[in-house]
Parts: C-alpha cells; sequence; structure tokens
C-alpha cells in the first residue's frame, strides 16, 4: 500500500528539524484570554497583538457587539441553510446594504468567508477558453480560484505593469479576459499600481478584479481601498472584501456595478452550495461596516501608528519589506527559517505577538515577520513594541 | 540542421544563464528534478521564453512541461 501522506515527509522532516532545535511551535499559538484587540494572554503571558489584520479594532466595539447579542436572541445562533435556500435572513440583505452603500455600488453578495469570495467569483466568471491573468503574488484564495475553474492562467511578475502589458497583448483580442489584483500585498504590505494596471487592462479589452482585503476601511477617501485612493474604483468590475480584517467579524464578499451581477447568486457554488453566515456576525458586520464609514480620526491614527513602526524598525536596523509604509502591513525579512522561528519565539517571550511567514506563502522564499497595525495600538504601545523588538533582535543576533 | 534541433539550441541557449549546476542539457533533462529550480527560477525563465517568442505559457500548459522536449514542443507548436 502507497501512504498517502508520504508527499508530506519533507515537511514533516523540516518541522521535526526546526522543534529539534529548541524552538516552539509557530504554528499552535493558543490565546487562551483575549482582552481587547490589541492585548490577550498567550501561555500565561500578557501579550500585545501585531499580527490579527484587525485594523480598525472593530471587535471589540460596544456598538458591534450589542448588534450581534440582540441577534443571537431575535434569531438564534445560526442559519442552518444555504444562501439561496434557508439561508438569508434580515441580517443578511443588512450586510449587503451596508456594502452597497459602503462602496457605492449596485451589488453586494455576502459569501461565508473571504477565501470563498475570491474562489467562487473567479471561478465562476472566468470559464474555458476564457484567460485569467494575474500577479504572481497573488493570495492562495485567488489561485485556488482559478484552479477550480477552466480558465487559461496566465502570471505576470509582481507589480510589473510592463509585465503586465505585454502578456495581455499577447493574447487573442477576441478572448474573454480577468485581470485579478490585489490592492495591498499582504506579505509585504506593499501597493499595487492600479491606476497604470487597470488603464492597460482596459485599453485590452479586460474585466478586472481587485481584491481589497487590507485596505477596507482606512486607504482611500471612503476607506473603500487603494483603487479609491489612486482615482479608479469607478473602472473596477469586481471589489472582493472579507469581514475578517477591518470589519472585525468573518465572511467575505463580492461588489459590483456589473448590470448582471445578481445571477451569480445562482451559479455560484462557493456560495450556493454552502452555510450562510450565522446571524450574530451579519448583524456584527453590517453595524461595523456603517461605522467605519465615519473615522477619520482613527484611520489617522493608524497611518501615524504605521509609520512609526516602520521608521523605529528600520532605524533598529531591519530589513523591511518597502522602503516606507505603504498599508498597515509591515514586514521584517528574517535571514532564515530558523533565524525567524528563534526571532518569532523571542518577541514572544518578550510579550509581543507577530505572524511567522515562510514560503510557500512567501515570495522568493523569503521568512518574514509579518506585523499589522491596529488603530486601537497606542503610541505607547509602539514604543514599547520597538523595545522588544530591540531586545529580541539583539538576543537572537539579527541586528 | 533540422527545426526541431534549431528550436531545441535555441532554448538550451535560454536554459544556460539558469544553470547554476553545470548539468548537461538534453532533451529529458528536467527542470524540477535535473535542473533543480525553484519556482522563482521557472517563473523567470518561463519570462525569458515568451519575451523571446512572443508567446504566452499559461500556467495550465507549464503544468505539463517536466523536461526541456516537452518545452521543445510546447513551444514550437505556440509559435506555428
Amino acid at each position: 500500500m502507497t501512504d498517502l501522506f508520504s508527499k508530506f515527509d519533507a515537511l514533516i522532516a523540516q518541522r521535526e528539524g526546526l522543534l529539534a532545535t529548541g524552538v516552539k511551535d509557530p504554528f499552535s499559538l493558543v490565546m487562551e484570554e483575549v482582552k481587547s484587540p490589541t492585548v490577550a494572554i498567550c501561555n500565561g503571558k500578557e501579550t500585545i497583538l501585531l499580527g490579527t489584520y484587525n485594523y480598525m479594532g472593530m471587535t471589540f466595539d460596544d456598538d458591534v457587539i450589542a448588534a450581534g447579542k440582540k441577534a443571537l436572541d431575535d434569531f438564534g445562533a445560526g442559519t442552518t441553510g444555504s444562501r439561496v435556500l434557508n439561508g438569508t435572513f434580515q441580517g443578511h440583505k443588512e450586510c449587503e446594504d451596508a456594502l452597497k452603500e459602503f462602496y457605492d455600488m449596485d451589488h453586494a453578495m455576502v459569501f461565508s468567508t473571504g477565501y470563498q469570495a475570491n474562489l467562487g467569483i473567479i471561478s465562476t466568471i472566468a470559464g474555458k477558453g476564457d484567460y485569467i491573468i494575474l500577479d504572481i503574488d497573488s493570495h492562495a484564495s485567488i489561485y485556488d480560484g482559478c484552479k477550480m475553474g477552466d480558465a487559461e492562467i496566465v502570471a505576470f511578475r509582481h507589480n510589473d505593469v510592463e509585465a503586465l502589458e505585454k502578456r495581455l497583448k499577447r493574447l487573442p483580442a477576441e478572448a474573454g479576459k480577468l485581470v485579478v489584483l490585489e490592492g495591498v500585498y499582504s506579505m509585504l504590505g506593499d501597493v499595487a499600481p492600479l491606476k497604470e494596471m487597470i488603464r492597460i487592462s482596459k485599453a485590452a479589452g479586460a474585466m478586472v478584479l481587485v481584491d481589497e482585503a487590507h485596505s477596507m476601511g482606512f486607504i482611500g477617501k471612503h476607506g473603500r481601498g487603494v483603487a479609491e485612493e489612486q482615482g479608479v474604483l469607478d473602472q473596477v468590475d469586481f471589489i472582493i472584501g472579507t469581514f475578517s480584517k477591518s470589519v472585525g467579524t468573518v465572511g467575505g464578499f463580492c461588489v459590483s456595478n456589473h448590470p448582471k451581477f445578481e445571477i451569480m447568486r445562482l451559479v455560484c457554488r462557493p456560495y450556493v452550495f454552502t452555510a450562510s453566515l450565522p446571524p450574530a456576525v451579519v448583524a456584527c458586520s453590517a453595524t461595523s461596516i456603517r461605522k467605519l464609514m465615519h473615522n477619520s480620526n482613527k484611520r489617522a491614527h493608524l497611518w501615524e501608528n504605521s509609520k512609526n513602526l516602520h521608521k523605529g524598525l528600520r532605524d533598529l536596523g531591519f530589513q523591511l519589506g518597502t522602503p516606507e509604509a505603504q498599508s498597515a502591513i509591515i514586514a521584517v525579512i528574517m535571514p532564515d527559517l530558523e533565524k525567524g522561528a528563534a526571532m518569532w519565539e523571542a518577541l514572544l517571550a518578550n510579550g509581543l505577538y507577530v505572524n511567522l511567514a515562510r514560503p510557500p506563502a512567501t515570495p522568493a522564499g523569503m521568512t518574514l515577520l509579518r506585523c499589522s497595525l491596529c488603530a486601537e495600538h497606542s503610541s505607547e504601545q509602539v514604543s514599547d513594541i520597538l523595545d522588544r523588538f530591540e531586545r529580541a533582535g539583539k538576543a537572537v543576533g539579527i541586528i | 540542421m533540422t527545426d526541431r534541433a534549431e528550436m531545441f539550441e535555441r532554448l538550451k541557449g535560454l536554459i544556460e544563464p539558469f544553470n547554476k549546476k553545470g548539468v548537461e542539457v538534453t532533451e529529458t533533462t528536467t527542470f524540477a528534478g535535473d535542473l533543480e529550480w525553484d519556482s522563482l527560477t521557472v517563473m523567470d525563465f518561463v519570462a525569458e521564453v515568451e519575451d523571446s517568442f512572443d508567446i504566452v505559457i499559461s500556467m495550465n500548459l507549464q503544468a505539463e512541461i517536466e523536461n526541456v522536449g516537452h518545452l521543445v514542443d510546447a513551444v514550437t507548436k505556440l509559435t506555428d
């Protein structure tokens, strides 16, 4: 008998090798208690959270929590059904109405996760004979959406406008084309040149989908994301987003002005063949989305945090993923996985949680300590964070 | 030289700058096994071939190209 698990042997060996050096397993952390959007108890120790994507700190917002409690009382714990059968409650419609208003678009469709939103939309709209042109550093949910569909997949070098243009020009003029981009790329926290890329894509007759998961709520005048910031939102055909970052809950969505968009609800399998979000989640989400429309002070503070952390880490001598803070993600580049894991553990011992990211999730085989800031991090916490990075960095020998 | 031999020589020339181990390149040389290319090298090489021949090699097609002979076949077909 062939053991189907033998294909994982190399990964199992790498993992065992890493743990044998004495470091803790970076992928089995448990938060025993969560005190606020920025503080939790991990291994019995009070820990500053710097790797949650909880950009706007909405997880503990009083209005958001009150809406969830009320929905739990009024509508029960779950829907036990698909959106197209018994799983669409008042809360789901309210969530979609809030999204339409937030983005000022005609249609909004809520999925059970952001992953499913990409999976569903991409695999459904690009079919046999169509082309999907995507950035090589696209998120796993985009790649999986491609794999699930029947389109031809063409990748171009990360954020390379010329590489995109060349490939578009080589494709058959009459073929259906979908260009898939992200506003902020989550590994390095860098922003895409959407303005140029969308212009080129439109000139080639392509439709454009932009994943704005990491920009909602604080990039662009109305917090609609990088496409809004660069003045090209009106040319984007589909925006994909998530509730599990700035919104502070869980779920995913697509908003669009396409006149035929509503047919997606019948043909998109990751929308149809799964249960809808629980009433409390959609109630929390709708309340949070509406609050995100009005919070310029929080946005300004988040940007201040991001810039301060970026400058502080650079001054300490760490190598960062971007030359300046382009988003609320600051990626610290580690020399290798062993050093990265040691640094991650040293930070945790110092009461600081960040994400350890490694290949294949990362570009160019890099090991990263990924930090994501929150509008609720105080300036004192940011100074604390820098102190802890300095102590851990010196202890591990990275700076 | 036959068309196929010519195509092989041209592609071999494109492979050389990426052939860090100095592996002897024949039609049966595999990219992952013999040349030990990682995904990053593959991407750079594919871009090089695409630009040289003004073609697009989709990821669907790349998945079927395991050795140099497969690549010769694929590029020949795409430039036909």
